[in-house]
């Protein structure tokens, strides 16, 4: 087994055409914390790129960075925070659900799984804030989309088409980020003992008002004592947070308990606190417990999802949580992971999807860890496949239809 | 553009014109089926109205599956389709061709879903973006992108073009607030991508079909985000002796952290013909005005508006006002949103342009037209969505002087070189269409072309969908999918082992 380790984006290219012409696959990592997400890939060769880093371009006052795909994500948050910066969608950090280390992963994967956290709702996911991107086809050319400015409608946007793509279509090299300035401050407000769909109400209140919360997450009885060192008391917590500056914190938590103040007793989480929170409910803290047991994220309608769970745990036993005004879903099964039950209950309450994050490699080889798509959806994805890597050089079988 | 080059007309297209005609009257009955020259003539151009052409004959379908029957039929026997939304493009995307037939969506103008629980409308894409906002604004909602043409384009052409407005730089673009559509692609397959739920998996091909200026697919369905009204909004108008100076207070109101939901400058020329149309109160001893929105809870407009004003002070700016109603601020805005027919006032004739630009390069470009106004002998004022770097050149010209219209296309395709030159990009957010086409290649390398191209051949092999519009050359797909192959030694092999 040869791992390539390339330094350069030319190398890269290199490689790929190598492999090309050999027609070998190769399986694309970066640091390989996501490896076990996804359909089990064997090739007979690596393309590592945690050998190509570095920060190329960072322009605090344009709101603008590029970076080589294999740059720690680690290393670009630290950079961004001297500049009170951020990714503002709050890219998740697969590594402790796996029993690895936190703080793993690089740029290329980001983008490549479309990493995104409780800002989702808000902010969006990485695919809402790439500007640009260089990359190598699995044809073994190299090419690039975008630029380095947030308004551009000059072509395809093939930076997006990238994002979520688990590098299947091409390998990037380069990657330009929108970032954003960091809130000066963050309150997390609590409403303690609302069940399931009290909270779902009580999230929908909140994100429909001019409170402007960036993350609404429903913490249930069985999951709540996992959280903060177990900081909660009792009973479910209904989670709201609110980021800016600190005069509009205050005022927008005042908005928050007089919309919900007869929904529950409330309470607020200090910015460390609450800073800690919303890390632990991005990662899967609760489930992130050496366990190998199956663990979903679903996502649907966010009303929706409450009824989900209570339809599904009649069929089957699971601990959840949820993120996103409901609309994502936690779960960790007792058991078997249930993928056609579970699918099934989702298309009928208005459709959705359902990722098999974790599962034991022989549960992940026998059960579709991504969303199975309706027939034309199938063939249209087939087909750019084909335009991108006609010899299914990149992660052959790392999703179904590749 | 002048000497503008569509793909040639398919003959045995047009003579079966009859023919198709009326196998189209059996999948739409009704009124939906225009062939008379006189009626056709309304749908001859959109908003770049340099260039016209009838097309073979236009189709107002209202179902999704008419669309597919009319897109399968066309698709079984060769025929190109254009699809059309309220034909306000500005780079000629909904022109359309002589062998086409121009599919117009304005009928699908129903909204089918309002969903206040989930922040979330469900619209089919002939509705107009500010019908979103009018439908939802009763409970407090409304949909954020505005372009300055709401009143009149749908839902669908903001898909097509990921279309922007003064907002986008807080709240995103089209491609941030949809949340799904429903397409059918030119072979007649029904597409559902996304919906009420967040980050569809397998590939983003909503990312993709936003903006794909109707090459990809025919949307029938969109799922837009509505979001609640800020609380309250507040406007600085600044002025300064230079656009250097308001290019750096506007970089230092980012610095300090603060995103307003509006940042909008104007260069001297624009600023005056500005205040002499509508009176809005401009200074006009400065040569930059910047107009600064803040917006969200009061307790927050209120004290940024302070720091921002502070940030001004401290760059140089010699006159500032801070709205106290929305009045006032609407004053303010009136002079910026009526900047285009102001400027249409003072000259028979403009040509507007859309390059963007990274933000810190504002002096250098302005500096570059100021020298081409000079070359070419032709004016020019600039409105620029500051916050993001979009600019809008106005080129003055009088289309009847002979060679006018073609020495402001030259000067116009002068500007979107240098914005490429300094690292930005040929459109921010009006499109490629037909008008930019050719300037492609100022950006991109052919491989870089080819790859958007291979997009196209997968969902539209034959090229039979709004062909002559983005791409200076439409290889054709069997050509294009045929390998290279590079023959080589394994590169660096670093025999690490796992
Ligand atoms: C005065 C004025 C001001 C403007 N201001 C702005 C602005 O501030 N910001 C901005 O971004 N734009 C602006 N525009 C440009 C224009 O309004 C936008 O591009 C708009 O989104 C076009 O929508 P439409 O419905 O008119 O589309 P059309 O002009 O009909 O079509 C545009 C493109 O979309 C395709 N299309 C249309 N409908 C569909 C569909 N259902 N499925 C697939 N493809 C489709 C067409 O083929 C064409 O390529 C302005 C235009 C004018 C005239």
């Amino acid at each position: 087994m040869t791992v390539f380790l390339p330094n350069t984006a030319e190398e890269v290219l290199e490689t790929v055409r190598w492999a090309v012409s050999e027609e070998a696959p190769l399986e694309v990592v970066g640091h390989g914390s996501k490896r076990g997400i996804g359909q089990p890939v064997q090739t007979a060769h690596t393309l590592d790129l945690s050998k190509l880093t570095g920060v190329t371009l960072y322009e605090p006052e344009e709101l603008v960075l590029s970076a080589r795909a294999g740059t720690p994500i680690a290393e670009i948050e630290a950079l961004l925070r001297e500049h009170n910066q951020e990714l503002a969608f709050e890219p998740m950090d697969y590594g402790p659900l796996f029993g690895g280390e936190p703080g793993r992963g690089t740029l290329g994967g980001l983008l490549a799984a479309n990493l995104a956290g409780p800002r989702r709702l808000k902010a969006g996911a990485a695919r809402d804030h790439v500007l640009g991107v260089h990359a190598v086809s699995g044809r073994g050319e190299g090419f690039k989309s975008g630029g380095r400015v947030v308004k551009n409608v000059t072509g395809y946007d093939l930076s997006k088409g990238l994002a979520g793509s688990w590098g299947t279509l091409a390998v990037a090299t380069d990657i330009t980020m929108k970032v954003l300035p960091a809130a000066e401050t963050e309150t997390t407000f609590c409403i303690a003992g609302l069940d399931d769909a009290a909270a779902t109400q009580a999230m929908a209140i909140a994100m429909g008002s001019s409170a402007e919360v960036s993350g609404a997450a429903h913490l249930p009885e069985g999951v709540v004592g996992r959280f903060i060192d177990g900081g909660f008391s009792g009973g479910g917590q209904t989670v709201l947070r609110v980021e800016g500056f600190g005069p509009s914190v205050a005022y927008r938590i005042d908005l928050l308990s007089r919309l919900l103040g007869n929904h529950g007793s409330a309470e607020t989480l200090d910015e460390a606190a609450s800073r800690r929170l919303w890390r632990e409910i991005r990662d899967g803290h609760p489930f992130a417990d050496g366990s190998p047991a199956p663990v979903w994220r679903v996502s649907v309608t966010p009303s929706r999802g409450h009824e989900l769970v209570d339809a599904f745990r009649r069929a089957a036993g699971a601990n959840v949580y949820y993120d996103w005004q409901g609309g994502l879903i936690w779960m960790r099964m007792e058991a078997d992971p249930e993928a056609e039950i579970l699918r099934k209950m989702i298309a009928h309450l208005g459709g959705g999807h359902a990722t098999l994050v974790r599962a034991p490699l022989a549960i992940r080889a026998a059960t579709p860890v991504f969303e199975p798509q309706p027939a034309p959806l199938a063939a249209l994805s087939a087909r750019l496949k084909e335009q991108f890597d006609p010899q299914k050089i990149l992660n052959p079988g790392r999703m179904d239809f590749t | 553009m002048s000497g503008l080059k569509m793909p040639q007309a398919n003959a045995a297209t047009l003579k079966k014109r009859a023919e198709i005609i009326a196998d189209m009257r059996i999948i739409v009955p009704g009124e939906g089926v225009v062939d008379a020259q006189n009626e056709m003539r309304a749908f001859e151009s959109d908003g770049l109205t340099a260039y016209r052409q009838m097309p073979l004959v236009v189709v107002l379908p209202e179902t999704t599956a008419q669309v597919s029957r009319i897109l399968k039929y066309c698709h079984e026997r060769d025929i190109r389709v254009v699809p059309r939304g309220s034909g306000t493009s500005l780079s000629g995307g909904a022109l359309p061709l002589e062998d086409a037939v121009l599919l117009v969506m304005s009928r699908f103008n129903r909204i089918l879903d309002i969903d206040y629980a989930n922040r979330a409308v469900v619209a089919q894409p002939g509705v107009t973006n500010l019908g979103i906002t009018h439908a939802v604004e009763q409970a407090g909602f409304y949909y954020a992108p505005d372009p300055s043409s709401q009143i009149a384009c749908s839902i669908g052409g903001n898909v097509a073009e990921n279309s922007g407005g003064v907002h986008c730089l807080k709240y995103g673009l089209t491609a941030n607030n949809v949340l799904g559509i429903e397409m059918v692609l030119m072979n007649g397959d029904v597409i559902r991508l996304g919906g009420k739920h967040l980050d569809a998996e397998g590939y983003d091909l909503l990312g993709l079909m936003t903006g794909s200026e109707g090459l990809l697919g025919v949307v029938t369905e969109v799922t837009v985000r509505i979001l609640q009204k800020p609380e309250t909004a507040r406007a600085l108008l600044i002025g300064f002796p230079s656009s250097e100076e308001a290019g750096q207070c506007v970089a230092e109101i980012i610095g300090a952290g603060i995103i307003p939901g509006g940042m909008e400058m104007m260069d001297g020329p624009a600023i005056r013909a500005a205040e002499d149309f509508v009176h809005a109160g401009y200074p006009l001893d400065v040569e930059a005005l910047l107009i600064v929105e803040l917006d969200g809870p009061q307790a927050e407009v209120d004290h940024l508006i302070d720091r921002v004003e502070t940030i001004a002070r401290q760059n140089g700016a010699t006159t500032s006002r801070a709205s106290t109603s929305d009045e006032e601020r609407a004053v303010f805005w009136a002079g910026r949103k009526a900047a285009f027919p102001a400027v249409g006032r003072i000259s028979p004739d403009y040509y507007c342009m859309d390059g963007t630009i990274p933000r810190k390069q504002l002096p250098r470009v302005l500096a570059g037209m100021r020298a081409l106004s000079e070359k070419y002998g032709l004016r020019v004022a600039n409105v620029f969505h500051a916050g993001d770097g979009n600019l809008h050149p106005l080129i003055l010209y009088d289309a009847n002087r002979p060679g006018e219209l073609e020495k402001a296309e030259d000067f116009g395709a002068d500007i979107l070189r240098l914005c490429v030159e300094v690292g930005g990009v040929l459109t921010g957010e009006h499109g490629v269409g037909v008008e930019k086409r050719d300037l492609m290649p100022e950006m991109f390398t052919e491989d870089d072309l080819n790859q958007q191209i291979r997009v196209k051949c997968a969902f539209d092999p034959g090229h039979l969908l709004n062909p002559g519009k983005v791409f200076p050359q439409l290889h054709r797909c069997a050509e294009l999918g045929r390998m290279h192959i590079h023959r080589g030694q394994m590169p660096f092999p670093e025999l690490e082992r796992f």
